[in-house]
């Protein structure tokens, strides 16, 4: 039974007709085309389809359209337009400090687990500015990396923390 | 002027405009048959086509492979991207930069000597007279063959090789571009699932799909044989399609696979071909130190992070393919031979998926997009696979068995070596075979058959025996190979392929030995080694890990929980040599809590680079090692989801560091596999430093280091 709900996604009012079953990863990449969203297991367990919802790390490929019916998401496609940053990175959107930090320590292989991890990461630092490492290790374990890059990855991200701290000090 | 031979990738594709388009826009189109695994090898392959040709690495567009234009590299595999497609692009820029100096004193009417370049500006030394590459691009022709007599730069004059530069690929990966097949979009894109039988053999008793064709947005139900899948407008249809239809199918499973819990007697149990792969001496028996252990591995999965993808559009005859593949051009072959149709009416092209280590379900997934988009002419289908049959039906890398038997005598030297060795042969790739080796091919109607597999291709080493002839000076050794006929579990080639198991079991049985020898296990290695640079990483692992200055390494100053070990190679005796140290901490579990690896292979084009797979090579066998086995009862693979299969997670992640000894003037060696039997040696050796216990089946396992325990 299609229906016509209506999201805030990175910041624009879309809507959208579909089931309000359909898992929102679909949504975003097939009807918003935003394909930064990657799907990994369709369980929500490894980390590759998380976007904001509200400002707080979720899957979207266990999560139901309905469920953000009304709230704000946020994908990595509009991560960088927080304005927190005015660096452009090869030539396209603004980057986030994350999004930086991850091309500064060349953080990454195959890449399909990043924009996940990165979100997982912001959604850390929106929280707690100045994780530790532990913090960092244990708010990201949900997120798996195949290419093994786990030890960049973590550098970039305190990376990033140290920018932000820096530039809202 | 003297020519010198061809590098065998550019001998088979010499002309030199399939290689390198210099466009009048300043920009600088490189093709390759290598394809972007994650390994990075576009980058460094851009990296070197800059240098070759003194253009910025900024102007180098790398273009993705095709089997229309690109060209014909073969596989993507075997750590072999940068020696041999990196040689044969190396060559071709070189002699496409002298193109354009030639056309450049033409027009100068100056010499040769007389001109340099920079960044596709060539100069007139003591002059301000030039000319750009982007100018005389339509003068200098670049249809003809490479015929060797341009050189490539000598190491003294490398300028970009050698440097860390940036990944290109990076920027839009963390931005989200849509840079995976995944990502595709083209008009009147439908999507398509399949339907996987429950086991290998299953058959296929009952099957009636007509209400799966009303369900809402479907568009096609595809059944050949037991082949089954659909076509839907939307994904979400498409995958409530395929749940349903699953369930519209009956089938008939037989009990016929191993006890996953005795593979290796199941794998002793198997008819096999006896082959000696290394005969000298007369092994001496009377040493005084003999010693004799086994050390297995299980099937392990590629375990890809995102499920295989596909796109094909099938129109008037023509069959466009889109695919994760590492083999554009012998897929191809597959899917024609499959249909029954010539290969030139189908192009396969080569767009990124998640993460590659070997021969996962990639080409899989190209059949699969080609039998459903037949059914529904004209509209592309985007076909992916699901999580569960990724981990499932994915090509596994084959368990493996290795017995050793050595002998110590009273001054230190080893005098005795048996190396015996059990393993199916590991490539199945497509293209090579009689019969398509596409998993959908054996489940049509008129089903082919799966081929046996190969164990040796010709200008690569052998698969299963890859570093089982050792690398040390012994007198006395023999090496031998029960070769395996196809296994019943679906196998594949997996990163570093039976030099995994090689190593580990060479590795430990070295420590093995030292221990019953009463010698330290780094001076027993380097005691029977004469090579250089294998003395050299070993060394450097050594200093810079700190074993160098422990007092004791032979299992006698073991503090009870805290240990360290070192494993070495050169990976299949001619890439890149790899010796690592692993600390752990062991008591009932195994903890990894720091690796050091230094390694040399040869000229390295991108340390950056090198040190990135090094570093994703340790953290992926960390996780072989601790934690990684297929499963399976004896009708079903049970391994369908993360719970079934864990890999290493960030918590468990060790700190990993990398040193490289760079050899400008030696050839660049693949160094993508070269970490990972060192690795699994270094973590068994520190378990036995740390607690005294010996486990040689993987995985580590809380149970098997119980086990030991109570053995010792």
């Amino acid at each position: 039974m299609t229906q016509t709900i209506e999201l805030n996604v990175n910041g624009a009012r879309r809507a959208v007709t579909a089931d309000p079953a359909t898992p929102l990863i679909y949504v975003l990449r097939n009807d918003l085309k935003l394909k930064g969203t990657r799907f990994g297991c369709g369980a929500g367990v490894c980390g590759c389809c998380t976007v904001l919802l509200d400002g707080r790390g979720i899957q979207s490929c266990n999560t139901p359209l309905s469920a953000a019916d009304g709230r704000e998401v946020t994908t990595i496609e509009g991560l960088g337009g927080e304005g927190q940053s005015g660096e452009r990175m090869g030539g396209k959107a603004a980057a986030h400090p994350l999004q930086q930090a991850f091309v500064d320590e060349q953080a990454g292989q195959c890449g399909y687990c990043l924009t996940g991890i990165v979100m997982g990461a912001a959604a850390l630092l929106r929280r707690n500015p100045s994780p530790t490492e532990a913090e960092i290790r244990s708010e990201l374990d949900i997120h798996l990396c195949r290419c093994g890059a786990y030890d960049r990855i973590l550098r970039a991200i305190r990376r990033a923390s140290e920018t932000m701290g820096k530039r809202s000090g | 002027m003297t020519s010198e031979p061809l590098p065998p990738s550019l001998a088979r594709n010499r002309r030199l405009d399939r290689w390198v388009e210099i466009r009048t826009d300043g920009v600088v189109e490189v093709r390759t048959g290598k394809v972007e695994i994650g390994q990075g090898i576009v980058s460094a392959l851009a990296q070197i086509a800059a240098e070759e040709l003194d253009v910025d690495y900024t102007r180098i567009r790398m273009i993705p492979a095709d089997t229309g234009r690109s060209p014909n590299e073969g596989v993507t595999a075997g750590s072999r991207s940068t020696m041999d497609g990196g040689g044969a692009l190396r060559q071709a820029c070189a002699e496409v930069r002298d193109a354009f100096l030639q056309a450049a004193a033409r027009r100068l009417d100056a010499g040769i000597d007389e001109l340099f370049v920079r960044d596709g500006t060539i100069h007139r030394k003591a002059s301000n007279e030039s000319a750009t590459y982007w100018e005389l691009s339509a003068e200098v022709d670049l249809a003809r063959d490479a015929d060797g007599r341009a050189a490539p730069k000598r190491a003294d004059q490398l300028t970009l090789v050698g440097k860390p530069l940036p990944r290109l690929d990076l920027p839009d990966k963390v931005t989200g571009a849509g840079v995976y097949v995944h990502d595709l979009e083209l008009p009147g894109m439908l999507h398509g699932r399949v339907v996987r039988p429950p086991s290998y053999g299953a058959v296929l008793k009952a099957f009636d799909g007509t209400r799966i064709e009303t369900m809402p947005g479907v568009r096609a139900v595809v059944r050949d044989g037991r082949f089954l899948g659909v076509v839907a407008a939307r994904e979400e249809q498409a995958v409530a399609a395929a749940a349903a239809l699953a369930r519209c199918a009956a089938w008939q499973e037989a009990a016929d696979l191993p006890d996953v819990d005795a593979l290796p007697t199941f794998l002793r149990s198997r008819p096999s071909q006896v082959k000696v792969l290394s005969e000298k001496g007369v092994p001496q028996d009377k040493g005084a130190h003999a010693v004799s252990a086994s050390y297995s591995r299980p099937f392990l999965a590629h375990a890809s992070i995102g499920p295989a993808c596909a796109v094909a559009r099938v129109q008037a005859g023509a069959i466009e393919v889109w695919c994760q593949s590492q083999s554009i051009h012998p897929t191809r072959l597959d899917i024609a031979k499959t249909l029954g149709v010539a290969p030139d009416t189908i192009t396969v092209r080569h767009v990124q998926g998640a993460g590659c280590y070997g021969h996962n379900a990639a080409d899989d997934a190209a059949l699969d997009a080609v039998l459903l988009a037949r059914a529904v002419q004209g509209h592309p289908v985007r076909l992916q696979w699901s999580h569960e049959d990724e981990l499932a039906w994915s090509p596994f890398g084959p368990a493996m068995l290795v017995a050793m038997n050595g002998t110590v005598d009273d001054a230190g030297r080893i005098v005795n070596w048996r190396h015996e060795l059990w393993s199916n042969p590991h490539i199945a790739r497509p293209g090579l075979q009689e019969s398509p080796s596409l998993l959908a091919a054996w489940h049509l109607g008129q089903p082919f058959a799966q081929p046996p597999g190969i164990d040796s291709l010709p200008g690569i080493q052998p698969t299963s025996e890859r570093n089982a002839v050792p690398i040390y000076d012994f007198a006395n050794q023999r090496v031998v190979l029960n070769a395996l006929d196809r296994l019943p579990v679906r196998t594949g080639t997996l990163r570093a392929i039976g030099g995994f198991l090689n190593t580990f079991a060479i590795e430990c049985f070295m420590d093995e030995l030292a221990h019953a020898a009463g010698i330290e296990p780094v001076e027993l290695r380097l005691k029977h080694l004469s090579d250089a640079r294998a003395i050299a990483v070993i060394e450097a692992a050594r200093e810079r890990s700190g074993l160098a200055s422990r007092s004791r390494h032979d299992g006698s100053g073991r503090d009870g929980s805290r240990g360290m070990g070192l494993g070495f190679a050169r990976y299949s005796n001619e890439a890149a040599y790899a010796a690592v140290v692993a600390e752990v901490e062991a008591g009932e579990t195994i903890r990894v809590v720091r690796v050091v690896a230094a390694v040399d292979c040869g000229r390295t084009i991108n340390p950056n680079g090198v040190a990135n797979q090094v570093e994703g090579g340790i953290v992926q066998t960390v996780s072989w090692v601790l934690k990684e086995q297929v499963r399976f009862d004896r009708t079903r693979i049970t391994t369908r989801t993360w719970d079934d299969y864990p890999i290493l997670r960030f918590s468990e992640a060790p700190p990993v560091e990398v040193s490289i000894i760079d050899r400008p003037d030696q050839p660049s060696l693949g160094v993508g596999e070269a970490v990972a039997g060192p690795v699994a040696a270094a973590i068994a050796n520190a378990v036995f430093d740390a607690i005294g216990v010996r486990v040689r089946d993987l995985p580590l396992t809380r149970e098997r280091l119980l086990a030991a325990i109570d053995d010792t």
